[in-house]
């Protein structure tokens, strides 16, 4: 009896979760249409879909798998010059750009994926806070990396250089007169066709939600949860520990990936200076405050936390000193002995975490 | 109990809902009322304005230059109203030198009713905020944004600044004229636009010149903190002249630390090291000697540089930079442009801006930085690069 209605509350939560973010949809799809939107808030739109995806991805690490990423950057990073590489590349392949869009994204995960694999190898057998400090080193080194590539693309092809002493230029590069340079070292990718749009980050959003939902359900995702809380009981039961860390972390990063394609595309210039540890943090902030695990509370925060600076723009220079009282605020209020008891009276699934925690 | 998370859904849905209303609310409870007092100029008193945007850093690293921007912009618009010919609105956006922030802002300039963009201030918020006004055709003109990818393929973008290869080239140029056989290193950011882009065309020319670098050393936003390898090296390659093609905050450290190592070379500056001897917690002795390709001196003679300098003082305390002096000529160059335009108030943001496009090349204009100052149609602008040398805190031309 108690299990079925386990079940039915996840679901009901998950419900819950999807009917926010369509519901959310809509009413701005609506207002949008009929001009009731301004300018600075359609112009939020995309990049707090970009975040919120990160949020949902970071949430899988460090809510689902237990595991901390100081790098999670890093991996939106790699996303990003993936899909402005491709995107850039494929302009005359593909005209249409929903398309281009679409195979841009999906090379974002790949190359994404593929870094959070080769990572994974070593830091996910080992036990502790391995992986915050590998993921730490993975995001400052992506940025130096991205910072001595130079890519351009003529009719021949795409042209590579790897430029670690800082020495050679795009003039180097060897492209033709109608050649084309997309990444200029530190200067990043300038010149981007702008591709990316609500819509996209909306079906990004329902995607990222639908693997991770379905993933923490499933017989693997279970598996996931029982190496979070006790890894030895997990180990005896004969769950293969590396392996499946290495699905829930991979997983996660390809979704960074993604969520940085589309950051990619919606700006016409992108450094990897960008993507740096502040980034990471920031993200990191918004899983915090939403809850671990929790992938409603992490597109909350991730929404409120991004729009609030903007939203802040009237004290002017007292701006980021408010985000932060506003911060710390909040973690207070969450932190609150009373509110947490409304919550507990409220959620009964509360209770019983409490429960465990003491 | 089932119900009661529905309610909370609905009350979290409501809240999101409130986020978005708040944010568009507050944007147009801007427009009436005309919100911090900070950030914008008085508005003509007869309401009919031309509105004025700009965007550049007011917080972090490179805040002296946005500040400077907006400060000398103030200047320039209540002297052209006082003078009454034209009227102007100015707005200013705090955009942290960030291509992300500086989006949202020029968003919220474009909420406000912004008909001109006098910035972004930066070169990666410039590029970024370019790609908006040439899709929306929102007439730009920078006072500081240097790099030629601001520029490139936008018939609505305009320079106040030099760009990045005039800086690199003229530069590797001057050295070549000036400083015979100087043995050259350069120290810069690889990880910066800006720096990268002028090593790239100084050292380009420099080979073309046969200007000698002896050595060539990076450094990164994260290890602008040290730069005892970079120097030893350039000491032991025998480097008398040493190029920073950096802002002046890396360059204060570097002009530290080689002051602590005892290596005295010449050192030489672009206009990113403008801003050093206003920099707190710097003495600006260790400045002395350092050579820097500008094209405004504060201690200039002609009466158009005395009475700005004067009025920046009055009003602000600080001796005004060139990024100050080419906000202000940015301010000039727009209200000469609009009167020879035949622009009005009513007009879109659209029709100024194909009106400026066609007037733009046809101008010449006499400012701080620079007589006979001329505009390609690519938005480049061709003026004379000066070289100054500091002498007792304040910039003197070489040889005086």
């Amino acid at each position: 009896m108690s299990k079925t209605k386990a079940i039915k509350k996840g679901s009901v939560k998950t419900i819950i979760t999807y009917a926010l973010v369509v519901v959310s949809f809509i009413l701005v799809t609506v207002f949008s249409k009929s001009g009731m939107l301004s300018r600075s808030t359609q112009g939020l739109l995309v990049p707090v879909c970009c975040y919120i995806v990160m949020a949902i991805s970071l949430n899988l690490t460090v809510g689902v798998l237990g595991e901390l990423s100081l790098g999670h950057a890093g991996f939106m990073s790699i996303g990003a010059f993936t899909g402005v590489i491709i995107s850039m590349s494929l302009q005359t392949v593909i005209p249409s750009t929903a398309l281009r869009l679409v195979v841009a994204i999906l090379c974002g995960m790949v190359t994404a994926a593929v870094a959070g694999f080769l990572i994974g190898i070593p830091v996910l057998k080992l036990r502790g806070d391995y992986l915050a400090i590998v993921t730490l080193a993975f995001g400052e080194i992506i940025k130096e990396l991205i910072n001595c590539l130079l890519v351009g693309i003529d009719e021949n092809g795409l042209h590579f250089i790897f430029n670690p002493t800082g020495t050679k230029s795009a003039d180097d590069l060897g492209l033709s007169e109608a050649g084309k340079v997309i990444i200029k070292g530190a200067q990043g990718a300038t010149g981007t066709q702008t591709i990316a749009n609500f819509t996209a980050g909306f079906i990004l959003i329902i995607v990222a939600l639908f693997i991770v939902l379905n993933f923490v359900n499933s017989r693997t995702g279970r598996a996931v949860l029982a190496i979070r809380d006790n890894r030895i009981a997990a180990e005896s039961c004969g769950i293969n520990i590396t392996k499946f860390k290495m699905i829930a972390f991979v997983l996660s990063a390809s979704i960074a990936g993604a969520a940085g394609a589309l950051y990619g595309m919606n700006y016409s210039n992108l450094t990897s200076a960008k993507f740096d540890f502040n980034t990471s943090i920031l993200i990191l902030v918004f899983v915090v405050l939403g809850g671990l695990g929790n992938m409603l509370g992490s597109i909350i925060a991730a929404t409120v936390l991004y729009v609030l600076p903007e939203a802040l723009r009237e004290f002017s220079d007292y701006r980021m000193l408010m985000y932060a009282v506003v911060l710390i605020l909040v973690m207070l209020a969450t932190n609150n002995p009373s509110v947490k008891n409304l919550f507990m009276k409220i959620i009964p699934g509360k209770k019983e975490k409490e429960g465990t925690v003491k | 109990m089932k119900t009661f998370k529905r309610v909370m859904a609905l009350v979290m849905v409501a809240a999101l809902c409130l986020v978005c209303f708040a944010a568009c609310g507050g944007s147009e409870g801007e427009t009436t009322s005309s919100a911090p007092a900070d950030s914008t100029s008085a508005p003509a008193a007869d309401g009919a304005a031309f509105k004025i945007g700009s965007t550049g850093p007011l917080t972090g690293e490179a805040a002296i230059y946005g500040t400077a921007v907006m400060n000398a912009a103030k200047i320039a618009v209540d002297e052209i109203n006082a003078e009454g010919k034209i009227k102007f609105e100015f707005k200013y956006e705090d955009d942290v030198a960030d291509g992300e922030t500086a989006v949202n802002a020029y968003n919220k300039l474009m909420d406000w009713g912004m008909q001109i963009l006098m910035g972004p201030v930066t070169t990666g918020s410039s590029i970024a905020v370019g790609a908006k006004t040439f899709e929306e055709r929102v007439f730009s003109l920078t006072p500081s944004g240097s790099s030629t990818d601001i520029i490139d393929g936008k018939d609505n973008f305009f320079q106040v600044c030099f760009t990045d290869p005039n800086q690199g080239t003229g530069s590797a140029d001057y050295i070549s004229e000036n400083m015979k056989d100087a043995k050259v290193a350069v120290i810069y950011r690889n990880d910066d636009a800006y720096s990268q882009g002028i090593h790239d065309t100084f050292v380009k020319e420099a080979k073309a010149k046969n200007v000698e670098i002896v050595y060539e050393g990076t450094f990164t936003k994260d290890t602008a903190t040290d730069f005892s390898v970079q120097l030893t090296a350039a000491k032991a390659a025998n480097a008398d002249t040493v190029f920073l093609p950096i802002y002046y905050q890396p360059a204060s450290v570097i002009l530290k630390q080689a002051n602590d190592m005892g290596y005295k070379p010449t050192f030489f500056g672009v206009d990113g090291m403008d801003g050093i001897l206003t920099m707190e917690g710097f003495d600006a002795k260790l400045a002395e000697g350092v050579m820097l390709l500008t094209p405004f001196s504060a201690d200039a003679e002609d009466e158009k540089t005395q009475s700005f300098v004067k009025k920046y003082k009055e009003a602000y305390g600080d001796t005004p930079n060139q990024f100050a002096a080419d906000a202000y000529d940015g301010i000039y160059i727009i209200a000469e442009a609009l009167q020879k335009a035949g622009c009005t108030v009513d007009m879109s943001a659209e029709e100024i801006c194909e009106k400026l496009i066609a007037v733009m090349p046809t101008l010449s204009f006499d400012g701080l930085t620079g007589e006979g100052m001329t505009w390609a149609k690519t938005g480049e602008v061709s003026k004379a690069p000066r070289a100054v040398v500091i002498k007792d805190g304040v910039y003197v031309t070489p040889g005086k």
